[in-house]
């Protein structure tokens, strides 16, 4: 069995590193950090260290996962009173949890989606309304952003279904500007203004407050914070065991031969509709939380470009790897927020990406590994 | 089950009957007014020069294509309309002429694509009863590890591998495991030996033969340009020429057949 020692020794240096990064703030030393960082990773790779920390990631999971969560934490300790940093990081679950469910569609059955964002407002939206409006609590009101995307996800169902390829594809990418049109021309919906989106409660626990414990003094971020990882665990949990299931691998099947899986007796229609369904449940959950923690929405924030946010990670990151979503997800987000010289190109900065690695590295940083479905687990 | 008794009486109930079946593509009649009967139990050649409607036959059969007229029955049942699902579900399963793997995937899971209808497909129970799917994910892997080793030991040892390693013959061997895992009632083997060498198409002929043995009456049709390997492996011929049946019969009946001969040698 693989040791856990190299994905442990990974997983500490990359926490040290994200640490740094985040508390520099001259941008020339954030320059050569980045530099730094890029070049630790082709020299190690070169060396031939990073397959021991894809292996023990591989075979070891259950327990690096929990390291994964513990090094969360330890961040957010660390910038446990810094509001912007608790944000992005927020940020960072939360876009991780969206493309986790574009990586259910597209990654997984093969399904294109654009409309990414839109989805991803729809459950902003949801909170906004129904905060104000209702006074569902707020976990149920997660629960319902993800349905409500899902559901209005549907409309799309029949043409996902019938037309193959890039017509899907242009079919998403309409209704994206649709549903902003729609939301910009809603006066209900506050226009192209948008609407507050009133703060999380839970069990009368506000979350807008910032946290006295004796004498430490916590952002009101955390609450947020620890919200997004819970959310991003069971995610990941639920898209993991999907992965690892015959239900993965019909959606593996029907992606790579349709006719040859329907000659297994495959559903092709039931199967894309879970996966489609699914993932715009994931990301609608993203969506609302996202809407509570930054308190507003509105229609530019949920537009065309932001879906190819999501797309580019799940390029970046590696098809299929939940793993390497995460990943992406820290660099895209992060990135062009600590380098403000690139925060205008930042969508230059994502497509130079994408095209560097659809050239160079077509599986993306840490291509999909083939299925084990118990990891560790021998004949 | 009300035919029963028939099948064991008459030693050539068909299992699977085409009558009248025709399928043209645009001007061309694919197969033509097509009568043809498999015998439960038996193995037969299904031959023909390129273009003459064997693999349409096939894909007619699995109801990737519709029929133009014309009707199929499998064990008395109508399936001329049925899709490849229901198909699947009735008991056939094929594999491809150009063979159609799952390339990224591993050789486990490329096996257990032609499961799917032994497997339980439900949603808790995938994501939920990770304890239940463990015992059904550990008893599919020993039968789809044991039915590989039939073929090849060595490839049994290697069931996590991507399929998109492997040579020819060995992604030949999975298509068949795939096609046999779901324990079918028949099998369409649509020149299972394409890109192998003399000695590998042997080798791989003996295997199905053992691996039949062990299926208690499945029915085997088998389209081959390999004359040896239909001569040695099939207990009865059907030639088509121009999607028409031309002959019928024992392998050295059909040989004999100066139709078949001029087919073969391109004389009209
Ligand atoms: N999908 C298709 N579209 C158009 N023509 C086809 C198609 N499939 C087969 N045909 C034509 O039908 C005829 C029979 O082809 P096929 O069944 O593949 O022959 P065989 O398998 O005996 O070599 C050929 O003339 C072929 O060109
Ligand atoms: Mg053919």
């Amino acid at each position: 069995m693989e040791s856990i020692l190299p994905g442990a020794v990974a997983l500490a240096l990359a926490t040290a590193y994200l640490i740094v990064l985040l508390r520099v703030e001259n941008q020339n030393t954030i320059l050569a950090l980045l530099g730094v960082g890029i070049a630790a990773v082709l020299v190690a790779n070169w060396l031939g260290w990073l397959a021991p920390v894809g292996r023990s990631f591989g075979e070891r999971e259950d327990v690096l996962g929990l390291l994964a969560i513990v090094a969360a934490i330890v961040v957010a300790s660390y910038f446990h009173e810094d509001h912007f940093v608790l944000l992005l990081l927020c940020t960072v679950l939360l876009y991780t949890v969206a493309t986790l469910g574009l990586n259910v569609q597209f990654g997984y059955a093969g399904v294109l989606n654009f409309a990414g964002a839109s989805f991803f407002g729809i459950g902003a939206y949801t909170a906004a309304v129904l905060n104000q409006h209702t006074a569902i609590p707020h976990l149920i009101v997660l629960l319902i952003g993800g349905l409500m995307a899902a559901l209005i996800g549907c409309l799309l169902l029949l043409p996902v279904l019938r037309t193959r390829g890039h017509y899907a594809a242009v079919v998403t990418i309409a209704f994206a500007l649709l549903l902003k049109t729609f939301l910009e021309v809603n006066d209900v919906l506050g226009g192209p203004q948008g609407l507050q989106v009133r703060s999380m409660n839970v069990l009368g626990w506000s979350f807008n407050n910032n946290i006295e414990i004796g004498g430490l003094r916590l952002s009101f971020y955390t609450s947020y914070f620890a919200t997004s990882l819970l959310i991003l665990i069971g995610a990941f949990v639920l898209v993991r065991r999907l992965e690892r299931s015959w239900i993965g691998l019909n959606l593996d099947a029907l992606r790579l031969d349709e006719t040859a899986a329907g000659c297994f007796g495959l559903n092709i229609v039931r199967w894309k509709v879970t996966a489609f369904l699914l993932g715009n449940f994931l990301i609608g959950i993203a969506g609302t939380l996202q809407g509570m923690v930054v308190g507003f929405v509105q229609p530019n924030n949920y537009t065309f470009a932001d879906s190819l946010i999501f797309v580019s990670i799940l390029l970046l990151g590696g098809i299929g790897n939940p793993w390497g979503v995460a990943v992406a997800t820290v660099i895209v987000v992060i990135v062009p927020e600590k380098l403000q010289v690139i925060q205008e190109y930042r969508f230059l900065l994502y497509a130079a990406l994408v095209m560097m690695v659809l050239l160079f590295r077509p599986e993306g940083l840490l291509p999909r590994p083939v299925r084990s479905y118990f990891p560790g687990w021998r004949p | 089950m009300t035919r029963k008794p028939a099948e064991d009486s008459t030693k050539f109930a068909p299992v699977l009957a085409a009558r009248g079946l025709t399928k043209r593509f645009g001007g061309v009649l694919a197969i033509d007014h097509l009568d043809l009967e498999v015998a439960q139990g038996e193995i037969l050649g299904l031959i023909g020069p390129n273009g003459s409607g064997k693999t349409t036959f096939f894909n007619v059969v699995t109801g990737i294509y519709g029929a133009d007229s014309g009707s199929v029955t499998f064990g008395g049942a109508d399936i001329t309309q049925a899709s490849p699902q229901a198909v699947y579900h009735a008991g056939i399963s094929r594999t491809f002429q150009r063979s159609r793997l799952s390339l990224p995937l591993s050789i486990f899971d490329n096996i257990m694509i032609g499961n799917h209808k032994r497997l339980n497909q439900r949603l808790w129970f995938n994501l939920i009863r990770r304890d239940a799917f463990k015992r059904e994910y550990e008893s599919s892997f020993h039968e789809a590890r044991a039915l590989v080793e039939v073929f090849d030991p060595p490839l049994a040892n290697r069931m996590f591998e991507a399929v998109v390693g492997l040579p020819m013959i060995d992604r030949r061997r999975i298509e068949i495991c795939r096609a046999l895992i779901s324990q079918p009632k028949l099998l369409l083997l649509d020149e299972p030996s394409a890109g192998m060498t003399h000695d590998e198409t042997t080798q791989l002929m003996n295997d199905i033969l053992e691996v039949r043995d062990r299926i208690p009456g499945l029915t085997i049709v088998i389209v081959e340009h390999e004359m040896g390997v239909i001569e040695r492996s099939t207990d009865r011929c059907v030639v088509l020429n121009f999607g028409r049946k031309i002959s019928e019969g024992t392998f050295t009946k059909i040989a004999a057949d100066r139709q078949v001969q001029e087919a073969y040698l391109g004389l009209q």
